[in-house]
């Protein structure tokens, strides 16, 4: 997700400022996505550019609301509309550090399993005490934002339970060396 | 002082060459307040676990302890007597006797155990009350949702004195949200001053415990918990790791 779609559906509410946008923001995705107002500042004057928003004119204070156009509406509408695709994150570390413990001599990859799930079991339970704390929250938008983390976890876990499984059937097969590209010239002397 | 303790505990089943080690030296203590989450493969000794815990097996080695009481030492009579006051049960399913009411399912094991009927009333329907069953006393369990019976079964597990909750996959037949509000309430119990051990396979269900244990093949591999202030976790997705 970018910053740009996120302040889009904000002015999608009314006109609003740099640093209204900013609180706003963070209190949408449950404090998890902290903006600088530096970054604000920037996505609203490229937005602009784009002619996607609009400047209003300064307050008596001095602060210059920005409104959505419609152009930046048919823009949201189309953000919201489109699935997010699994090739826009990024690479997942653990699985690869998995498929290198599998592969690198000396490595008990079932105690990086272990490790993991420890560490994965321990972020579960935070955010679950995050949860507790908030009997009847009344903000949705913060509680399936923790809600998403959670998930993730829990499927972090149950993909390690997995890898467990599959490690006690496994037998490994004897580790080789990419071979080098045949050196032509040192071929040729040695014979 | 503990309110369980398993010290060194080993449990075969069988003997000679087809004999199954269930547990191998596991030490466990649960403090009032506190609850342990066990979580393993199939066959990784959490029920053993929770059979030893309640009183309901025998440890072929090592100790239990319940709120002071070494159970080796107790006989037949005393281990039952243990059971009915001070150790309650939740089960994933068959929890409640369908032919008594909440308030009579709640208020059976203390009259079983000598209480006046008057006196088990009145402590069930506090115990009721306890989950936010007020004015569900007097329903059936089919006349409950599965998240109604399972508050009730856990009224039930922890009415009068009792201060230990055994719950084996509490969750099981749940939906994610009525899951979440019964683990939400063996927690504020648990809270509340007893102690309880929680076995399940679900991680999101094990992570309302304080401390979550992971056994194979009989033994404690590892254990995580204590816990930070949860605080320190709001920083950008992505950013943890």
């Amino acid at each position: 997700m970018s910053v740009k779609h996120g302040l889009l559906a904000l002015l999608e509410r009314g006109p609003m400022y740099g640093y209204q946008l900013r609180v706003a923001f963070e209190e949408s995705t449950g404090g998890t996505w902290p903006l600088n107002i530096g970054q604000v500042y920037t996505t609203l004057s490229r937005l602009e550019r784009d002619e996607l928003v609009r400047p209003l004119p300064k307050s008596e204070e001095g602060q210059r609301p920005y409104e959505i156009t419609d152009a930046g509406r048919a823009d949201l509408a189309s953000w919201f509309a489109t699935p997010v695709s699994r090739a826009d994150r990024p690479r997942d570390e653990l699985a690869i550090k998995l498929a290198l413990a599998l592969t690198t001599p000396g490595v008990d990859v079932r105690a990086v399993v272990q490790t993991q799930r420890s560490a994965t079991m321990r972020t579960l339970q935070e955010y679950t005490r995050l949860k507790a704390r908030h009997e009847q929250p009344a903000d949705l938008s913060w509680r399936l934002v923790l809600d998403a983390m959670l998930f993730q976890a829990e499927a972090e876990v149950r993909w390690l339970d997995h890898c467990e499984a599959s490690l006690v059937r496994y037998s490994p097969p004897p580790l080789r060396v990419p071979r080098a590209e045949p050196d032509s010239a040192t071929e040729a002397s040695s014979r | 002082m503990s309110i369980l303790e398993l010290r060194d505990v080993h449990r075969v089943h069988g003997s000679g060459e087809t004999a199954v080690h269930a547990l191998r030296g596991v030490s466990l203590a649960v403090e009032e307040g506190e609850l342990v989450a066990v979580m393993g493969p199939s066959g990784s000794g959490k029920s053993t676990l929770l059979n030893l815990a309640g009183g309901l097996d025998r440890p072929t080695r090592g100790e239990v302890v319940v709120e002071g009481t070494a159970l080796g030492a107790c006989g037949r009579v005393a281990l039952a007597a243990l059971r009915r006051r001070r150790v309650g049960y939740v089960f994933q399913d068959l929890n409640l006797l369908a032919s008594l009411t909440a308030a009579e399912n709640v208020a059976l094991p203390l009259e079983l155990d000598g209480a006046g009927a008057r006196q088990a009333r009145r402590l069930a329907l506090a115990a009721l009350s306890e989950v936010d069953l007020d004015g569900y006393g007097l329903r059936f369990p089919d006349e409950l949702s599965g998240g109604q019976q399972q508050r009730v079964a856990i009224a039930r597990a922890l009415v009068g004195q009792r201060r230990l909750v055994l719950a084996d996959e509490p969750t099981g037949a749940l939906d994610s949200q009525t899951g979440e509000a019964v683990l939400r309430l063996l927690r504020s119990r648990v809270d509340a001053g007893a102690a309880g051990v929680l076995v399940t396979h679900e991680a999101r269900h094990a992570a309302w415990a304080d401390r979550v244990v992971f056994l194979r093949d009989g033994s404690i591999v590892d254990t995580s918990g204590p816990l930070d202030e949860p605080d320190a976790l709001l920083t950008p997705p992505g950013g943890g790791r």
